[in-house]
């Protein structure tokens, strides 16, 4: 059992509130991925689970245990650095084996774990080679296993992804996905990529400044955004948001108390033959499945993500509405009301 | 960029011959006959091979002690300067403490004292505690003339080594003790390695307060120094042949070793 539990957590940087009293609960064997922009806290939040960085205040958790000032390599915890740290001036296999050789593992079963660890990740054909003959993908793929061949309890991941190539991310995410999965450890996973987190994550943490805006499962994040600020980062292109009463009418969305500003997504805005919001294309593009129109409504940014066909033309001008039950509603603080 | 690398060979041919001439000269006046050494004009191939110099100036009286000195002290040299500048290097490269600035141009400023000034206070302290004339005595005034590029050099290699191999280390089960020792060393060895070669260099090198604070227990140079008046041309030339071998042939072993090591270059 090594469900993380972490409470009050505050951190504090030389006078800069980097953490305010983060709470989180993550279950055993779920994937939490903690996302936010850069500077949101989300990875000193996972070097404070690491121990690697110590809360100024607060509790961690971790499997019923309470970890405060214990030092990393007595928490039963693996992590993966972005920048892979393999070690450089050992083989592949000596890496992969690090862990158990400290744990004073009998060498057999070393040989074995690794073998094993090398086999999940692909790379058994690597295992008597340095770091330095190997591409980033491989040492990405060697870093995975020297943190798997622990056995950690709990899997910690800081944007492992992103120092590779576009096309080997999405390998080697959906890679991971069905990995983790199999293999059932808690894991958390720091992003600032959406994509990346909506698509691996059981539950997303969405931090911001220090805090985190919203907890919860991926489509839940996506359809009911807890603050303007999570539908605005979440959604590619992000939410659009309207201001203007009239423009709230034209669209066909009706407030639930007045003064408060409509959330809706480029893909719930539906075209109309006539009608509805008028619309001119100030830019058009073309995305092979579907075109993302961008366009103006008095001071406010207003995006629609539609089918590709027929194709709408810059200057042409659409008629739009809101789809019904699509519309989210945020108060001046930007909170969720409806 | 073309004509700029070979404006860079030339600049380097050029440092190449002024460093080499001299040791070239030195070399075949130790190396041929005893005359050759004042003969005029010199003639610049060796023409005849002699071990007559050299011989002459490894039988001298006083020589081998004197080597024994300079190694001695030497290695004492290496041994303090790594032992004290390898942790100070560390703690400058990875610790964020109160006045670091200061504590950084404080160990350059220790080369900013002349020893001459610093010669008499010395002599007297090293008496009145029984350093005087001793290779442990010569050997720390050598450590705090190395002391400063030891620990600025290791520091620099501690901060090319990436935190977060360390840290890849504790979470692994390392302590810190452990993490130092398995992963930073061996990744700093090479340029800890021309770190400990410097020093011995500086140490064989010295001439000033070897001279002074020994009377019977002279280091090579400082033994050659008080004997450079009375002794022959010859003599010198060999002298100096002899005191440059060691940083030569040191540098000439482990220059493979300081340029690469598992594709990690050493700043």
């Amino acid at each position: 059992m090594s469900a993380i539990s972490i409470h009050a957590v505050r951190k504090e940087f030389k006078g800069h509130q980097a953490l305010q009293s983060i709470d989180l609960e993550v279950k055993d064997q779920e994937f939490c991925v903690l996302l936010g922009p850069s500077g949101c806290g989300k990875t000193t939040l996972m070097r404070i689970i690491a121990g690697l960085e110590t809360e100024t205040s607060g509790d961690v958790h971790i499997g019923g245990k309470r970890m405060n000032a214990l030092p990393p390599r007595e928490r039963n915890i693996a992590m993966v650095f972005q920048n892979y740290a393999v070690f450089p001036h050992m083989t592949i296999a000596d890496n992969i084996g690090f862990g158990l050789r400290m744990k004073k593992v009998p060498d057999a079963r070393v040989q074995q774990e690794v073998r094993k660890a090398a086999e999940l990740m692909h790379i058994e054909h690597l295992l008597e080679r340095y770091a330095g003959q190997l591409s980033g993908g491989q040492r990405q793929r060697v870093a995975v296993a020297r943190a798997l061949a622990v056995g950690p309890d709990v899997l910690l991941m800081d944007e492992p992804l992103s120092n590779l190539d576009a096309l080997l991310r999405l390998e080697m995410r959906s890679e991971l996905k069905g990995l983790l999965r199999d293999l059932r450890t808690t894991t958390i996973y720091v992003t600032h990529d959406q994509t990346e987190a909506m698509s691996l994550a059981d539950r997303i943490a969405v931090m911001h400044g220090g805090r985190i805006v919203q907890y919860d499962a991926p489509a839940q994040v996506y359809g009911h955004p807890a603050t303007s600020f999570v539908g605005g980062f979440i959604g590619n292109p992000p939410m659009n948001f309207v201001q203007s009463a009239t423009t709230q009418q034209a669209l066909g969305a009706v407030p639930p108390a007045p003064g408060l500003t409509l959330g809706i997504r480029p893909e719930d805005l539906d075209l109309l033959p006539e009608g509805g919001l008028p619309l001119q294309a100030k830019v058009v593009e073309m995305l092979g499945a579907s075109q993302q129109v961008t366009s103006r409504v008095g001071q406010e940014m207003m995006r629609l993500s539609t089918q590709a066909t027929p194709a709408i033309l810059p200057g042409q001008t659409v008629h739009v509405h809101a789809k019904p039950g699509c519309g989210r509603w945020y108060d001046a603080q930007g909170n969720l009301v409806k | 960029m073309k004509q700029g690398s070979r404006a860079l060979v030339a600049f380097a041919i050029l440092l190449a011959v002024c460093w080499l001439v001299p040791i070239y000269l030195i070399g075949i006046s130790a190396l041929g006959p005893k005359e050759a050494a004042t003969a005029w004009p010199k003639s610049l191939l060796p023409t005849t091979f002699s071990f007559d110099t050299m011989g002459f100036f490894l039988r001298y009286t006083g020589v081998w002690t004197a080597v024994w000195n300079s190694v001695v002290v030497a290695m004492l040299t290496m041994v303090f300067a790594v032992l004290l500048g390898a942790p100070a290097g560390y703690a400058l490269a990875r610790y964020d403490f109160r006045g670091q600035t200061v504590y950084r141009v404080l160990i350059v400023m220790t080369r900013a004292f002349p020893l001459a000034i610093l010669a008499l206070p010395l002599v007297t302290r090293f008496i009145s505690v029984g350093l005087y004339d001793t290779q442990l005595g010569v050997a720390l005034v050598h450590t705090a003339l190395a002391l400063p590029f030891s620990i600025l050099v290791s520091s620099s290699l501690f901060m090319g080594i990436p935190r977060e191999l360390e840290e890849a280390a504790w979470t692994l089960g390392c302590t810190r003790v452990q993490a130092f020792m398995k992963v930073v060393l061996p990744l700093a060895l090479p340029g800890m390695a021309a770190t400990m070669i410097f020093s011995f260099v500086i140490s064989w090198n010295e001439v000033f307060s070897a001279s002074v604070l020994t009377l019977n227990n002279r280091t090579l140079t400082a033994f050659l120094f008080a004997s450079l008046e009375e002794s022959p041309l010859h003599f010198r030339y060999a002298g100096g042949f002899f005191l440059i071998l060691p940083s030569l042939i040191f540098i000439f072993v482990v220059r493979k070793y300081l340029f690469s090591m598992w594709g990690i270059s050493n700043r």
